[in-house]
């Protein structure tokens, strides 16, 4: 690793350190309203949501439109031991850690079983595949006794809060950036690429194929794990295809192949429905011609494939002053 | 016995509403490789159409049925100029998200506009009700089931000997070609989701007309069972739609008959993994392989 790498992954660690101090203390000196923090919390479980989908469509380059279905099995297997946890006396951090992470095996599991035949298929079967994926996923979670069918799966612990969301969010968010950069990374994005090309070099496209599907719903499954002590109430209908839907706009906005536009469409098409919702009759009409609009005038996404840094941030700025602080002394020679 | 003959019927009405349906998805898929998504909601469209219309001007059954086709049909040229005609070049799964984005926006505008709560389908069809050896068969079914296969035929009438027809199996079998051969590529898709709609609207009449109701979000379900459809019978073959549509219909009027009816969508969903497992290409459909 090289200095300036070092350098800009510390850069990176401080300023997420600075953005949490400062939601931090605007949570707890209750600056900002119960909706707001529940809101920032759903953020964070939406950037989980959307940066994993990312890693399987933009990075691996399969069409998922199940991706719900994984956050739903990680939700509901948390929740459930989650209730069986907190009932036997556990402390908060650990109880959720380990149903969370229970959940994200279990999605990781069904990711495997569902990857394997799946990724045989190209393009829009994959695609159509995992919808039926999502959709009996919900069927299920409706006809199943203990998840309490359609009415709804009642008595979670509300456990999660800001602090617990966030290093839950910067561990996986950070998890899939260096998964991505990794050699295993480069091996993936080859894949989307060009498989054939792949395979040619020595790749193997479906152990690849089939990794990378597991760990984006594992991840998946983690952020559904966090909405279910967020929420302390679960219902299918919550993880229908069009919570799937939901996540795929972001990252497709955000743009396929960059975590950090994925962050921030989810960031902002979590709040913006939210913001519009005075205006509730049109919101979801503006949502939808912005989501057109956008397609069409920039079907790349916001970011494309490029990554936003603060380090990079800080560079161009400091850059930007050294030219002129150049300019200047130039032009003072002259 | 008498309870499988009757769910034999209710089979044909369901299922051709579903080919019906999934005859649009097919097609659309067939020239520009699009999965529509928001044909579903197009569908619905139509109902509205048929809705107002039967409310409003008390015109007979089969004019209602044609404007409310034709309606639609322009609906679906708009829908394609505006939103899907620009993406033309773009990666493919821009054009999916435009029109998962359609989806939405058709879906909330009729919220706009019609509110979510159901409405009554006033009664369209006063026939009364045909006794065959002991079996009853409801008056609905047979215009359904008639209305579909009629439709259903002059199409393939239309695909196989017309001009435009045969202008529309060049342009999914090679669109290149097709535009070296003199082929106006942009009016032949045009004319596909003027058809593709008009067929959803079909569909959407006859399903509003035998749930008797209609209601902004009601194109979800039988969307997606009839874009299941397509797969089944492979996706871009006509006669695999049709073939899909009944496939469907049987298996979800069969287990809600005689197994449950909560499960029937999950079984009808877990039929395609199957299908798709065994034979990616659908029932009717031809592997191709992949070329370097």
């Amino acid at each position: 690793m090289g200095r300036r790498t070092k350098i800009s992954y510390l850069i990176n660690f401080i300023a997420l350190l600075v953005v949490y101090a400062i939601v931090f203390t605007l949570i707890e000196t209750e600056s900002i309203s119960r909706y707001w923090s529940s809101l920032i919390i759903l953020i964070c479980i939406n950037i989980i949501m959307a940066t994993s989908l990312n890693f399987s469509t933009g990075f691996l380059g399969q069409l998922v439109l199940g991706h719900a279905g994984f956050m739903a099995i990680g939700a509901y297997t948390a929740a459930t031991i989650g209730i069986a946890l907190s009932g036997a006396g556990f402390p908060a951090l650990p109880a959720i850690i380990i149903s969370v992470f229970s959940g994200g095996v279990l999605a990781a599991f069904s990711g495997i079983i569902i990857g394997i035949p799946a990724l045989r298929l190209r393009g829009d079967y994959l695609a159509i595949m995992t919808l039926a994926f999502g959709e009996i996923v919900r069927i299920i979670i409706n006809n199943l006794e203990f998840t309490g069918g359609a009415k709804g799966f009642r008595g979670i612990p509300r456990l999660m809060n800001f602090t617990y969301v966030y290093f839950f969010m910067i561990a996986c968010v950070a998890f899939l950036m260096l998964l991505a950069r990794s050699r295993h990374g480069r091996a993936i994005i080859s894949i989307r690429e060009n498989e054939i090309a792949a395979e040619a070099v020595g790749i193997s496209s479906t152990r690849y194929k089939v990794t990378g599907f597991a760990l984006s719903a594992m991840i998946g499954g983690i952020g559904g794990g966090l909405f279910a002590f967020q929420m302390g109430f679960l219902q299918p209908t919550m993880f229908g295809f069009m919570k799937s839907v939901d996540i795929l706009v972001m990252v497709v906005l955000g743009g396929m192949g960059s975590m950090t536009g994925s962050v921030i469409a989810a960031i902002v098409f979590t709040w913006l429905p939210e913001a519009l919702r005075e205006f509730n009759e049109y919101r979801m009409v503006a949502y939808a011609v912005l989501l057109i609009v956008m397609m069409i005038v920039r079907p790349q996404g916001l970011f494309g494939t490029r990554e936003f840094g603060f380090s990079k941030l800080m560079r161009k700025i400091f850059n930007k002053t050294k030219k002129i602080d150049t300019e200047s002394l130039k032009g003072g020679d002259s | 016995m008498e309870f499988f003959l009757q769910q034999l019927i209710n089979t044909l009405k369901v299922g051709s509403i579903y080919a019906v349906i999934a005859i649009g998805y097919t097609m659309v898929y067939g020239i520009i490789k699009l999965i529509n998504f928001a044909h579903g909601e197009i569908m619905v469209f139509g109902s509205y159409f048929a809705f107002l219309l039967a409310t409003y001007s008390g015109l007979p059954f089969i004019a209602i049925l044609l404007i409310s086709m034709i309606l639609t049909a322009i609906l679906g040229m708009v829908i394609e100029k505006i939103a899907y005609a620009p993406l033309r070049k773009a990666p493919r799964l821009s054009a999916l998200i435009t029109a998962i984005g359609m989806s939405f926006l058709l879906q909330n505008i009729m919220l706009l506009i019609f509110k979510s709560e159901p409405k009554r389908m006033p009664e369209l069809i006063s026939m009364r009700p045909l006794e065959i050896g002991g079996l009853i068969i409801d008056p609905i079914t047979i215009i359904t089931v008639g209305l579909s296969v009629l439709f259903m035929i002059i199409l393939q009438i239309f695909i196989k000997n017309t001009k435009p027809g045969k202008a529309m199996r060049a342009v999914s079998e090679d669109k290149e070609v097709a535009v070296l051969m003199g082929i106006n590529v942009n009016r032949i898709i045009t004319l596909t989701f003027a058809i593709g709609s008009a067929l959803g609207a079909l569909g959407g009449v006859l399903y509003s007309i035998a749930f008797t109701q209609v209601y902004p979000t009601m194109g979800i379900m039988p969307g997606l069972k009839a874009f299941v459809a397509a797969v089944l019978g492979g996706i871009g073959i006509m006669p695999g739609a049709m073939l899909g549509g009944f496939l469907i219909g049987l298996v979800e009027t069969f287990t809600k008959a005689y197994l449950s009816s909560t499960w029937s969508d999950g079984i009808v969903f877990s039929l395609l993994i199957i299908i798709l497992l065994v034979k990616p290409s659908g029932l009717l459909g031809k592997h191709r392989k992949d070329k370097v």
